[in-house]
């Protein structure tokens, strides 16, 4: 089942580089959240602080609470655990090219140590059924590599491969940007369905998807939340005269 | 634009094309011609005294017809062997840290400038370092310093072929994508694991044609043996006792007066290379068992 996030205070730094400033918000569980916003606003860096993966970068810092359900990501826990809570799919699809696709979705799990092979397998398809690819690659799981895989279907791997690890929260940072229409439809009717289970936070630079697969939405601009509201409010009637403007295509 | 000019282009662009593959297919030629040249000409001179003796008698004395070069072949295995366990782990362990953990720091750039260096430093000076080092000291709880013997002719070619490892091994895990890498962390991978599991099994192809590579390098040295190994006329089994190596049998026969060890060494030559090819593609066919196939 997934969980809330409670943001307070969160600031990141690329080197001097001062990417998102006191943010603050709420994300409800079990509800899809876009968060919108032109290029360099910081909605990527804000995603990458809520599973600990802007630290990764040498020069990234962070400072200010993230709260998970009940556990403060910053202060109570491992970067390694909270990223088996809070799962991430990434902008270009990116699976494992010297695994199977099997091995790709048991990726997570076989390499933290899990290896009950009955389990394993159950899993597998589990995710996979999830992820709207058991159908397509069913007969081929250990013959073929992830990467022969179509660039939609890798981004549905990669989905499953985030799901078997069994998260609560699903980061989605632009998971359908590189992708044909007809496979982002795919993306967008699994988010729709994945939301019963997960949290879902979704960044996103088309402003229509946000409008069909969120229930709230916000809007980021220069390492600020300008607005965040429920998706309904956000595209008829912005609080914000800058929500307006991008909204409207005045600029971004 | 008039259909006479474009006709005319198409032809100028026809011809380049000829000449440009004309001159790709004459490098190639010129690549690949010595390489046959060189083989062909050792299997000419020394496929003749390839027979079942070669390979299972010790050299005789001289003035004796026959014997063979197997003590040779023991020992130039066996110092390959000591030198693969000794580079391959130091060498892909530097390249580890040069490409994962090391990445732009001070020491790592340290690292791969003395990597460098020792790479161009030749052969006979790494035969000569080992010999000042391990073969005259004797060195306290190591029972193979202070004399010749196959450990420390080893230990020479091992030293040899780590900076050929880890500078070809760091290349190829530099090439493996940062997704990828992001990917495993992503799923609360380990940074360790994700380096061995995802990393380096990534690169693996790359850092086997790497090791290969360095191998096949030592594989052939004299000179640093010269000082260490020291070479063996008899069979030896000892690590702690001079041992024979083919390319010291053939500097010894070549340059000697009688016949019958020019022909030893020629054949000697032949088996060292074929040695080379075999246990190259033996690597290459164990290790590429098991690729996905519809691999991109």
């Amino acid at each position: 089942m997934g969980v809330g996030i409670e943001v307070i205070n969160l600031n990141a730094w690329y080197g001097t580089n001062h990417t998102l400033q006191d943010i603050n918000l709420h994300i409800p569980a079990n509800h899809a959240t876009a968060l919108i916003g032109p290029s360099g606003c910081g909605k990527s860096t804000f995603v990458r602080c809520l599973n600990r993966m802007h630290e990764t970068n040498p020069v990234g810092r962070v400072t200010g609470t993230v709260r998970i359900g009940d556990l403060d990501i910053y202060a109570d826990a491992k970067p390694v655990q909270i990223r088996r809570r809070v799962g991430m799919v990434f902008q270009r699809p990116n699976p494992f090219p010297t695994m199977s696709i099997y091995d790709n979705v048991a990726a997570g799990l076989k390499l933290n140590g899990y290896s009950n092979r009955r389990a394993l397998d159950e899993i597998v398809e589990k995710s996979l059924r999830n992820s709207a690819l058991w159908d397509e690659v069913k007969d081929d799981l250990k013959k073929k590599s992830g990467a022969s895989l179509s660039g939609g279907q890798q981004q549905r791997l990669c989905i499953a491969r985030a799901l078997a690890v069994d998260p609560e929260v699903l980061l989605m940072d632009e998971p359908a940007s590189a992708l044909d229409p007809v496979s982002t439809s795919k993306i967008e009717d699994l988010i729709f369905q994945l939301k019963s289970q997960y949290t879902i936070v979704i960044v996103t630079h088309n402003m229509q998807q946000a409008a069909r697969v969120a229930e709230k939405t916000g809007f980021f601009l220069n390492g600020r939340m300008v607005e965040f509201d429920s998706t309904h409010k956000i595209f008829t009637n912005p609080s914000d005269k800058r929500t307006e403007d991008y909204i409207t295509g005045r600029f971004g | 634009m008039s259909n006479g000019g474009s006709n005319f282009q198409s032809q100028v662009r026809s011809v380049t094309d000829h000449m440009v593959t004309a001159l790709a297919i004459l490098a190639t030629i010129i690549v690949v011609a010595p390489l046959i040249a060189i083989f062909g000409y050792l299997v000419f001179k020394g496929a003749s005294s390839l027979n079942l003796d070669f390979f299972t008698k010790i050299p005789k004395p001289v003035g004796e017809t026959g014997g063979g070069m197997a003590n040779a072949i023991l020992g130039s295995a066996i110092l390959l062997g000591i030198a693969s366990v000794i580079g391959i782990p130091i060498g892909i362990g530097g390249a580890i840290y040069l490409a994962e953990f090391g990445r732009g720091s001070k020491l790592a750039n340290s690292i791969r400038f003395t990597a460098d260096v020792l790479n161009g430093v030749p052969s006979i000076v790494m035969g000569l370092a080992a010999y000042s080092l391990i073969v005259v000291p004797k060195i306290p709880f190591l029972p193979f310093t202070g004399h010749f013997s196959a450990i420390s002719g080893g230990v020479a070619l091992g030293f040899m072929m780590i900076p050929t490892v880890c500078r070809t091994s760091e290349e190829m895990l530099l090439m493996v994508p940062n997704s990828i890498r992001e990917a495993a962390l992503g799923l609360g991978v380990p940074n360790w694991r994700s380096v061995l599991s995802i990393s380096v099994k990534t690169a693996s192809p790359g850092i086997i044609t790497g090791c290969m590579l360095a191998f096949a390098r030592v594989a052939g040295e004299t000179a640093p043996l010269i000082f260490t190994a020291l070479g063996n006329q008899f069979w030896s089994f000892s690590l702690n006792q001079p041992i024979a190596a083919l390319p010291l049998q053939i500097y010894v026969y070549a340059l000697s007066p009688y016949d019958d060890w020019h022909r030893l060494a020629w054949g000697g030559s032949l088996v060292l290379i074929i040695l080379i090819v075999v246990s190259v593609s033996l690597v290459r066919f164990v290790t590429s068992r098991g690729v996905l196939k519809g691999n991109s």
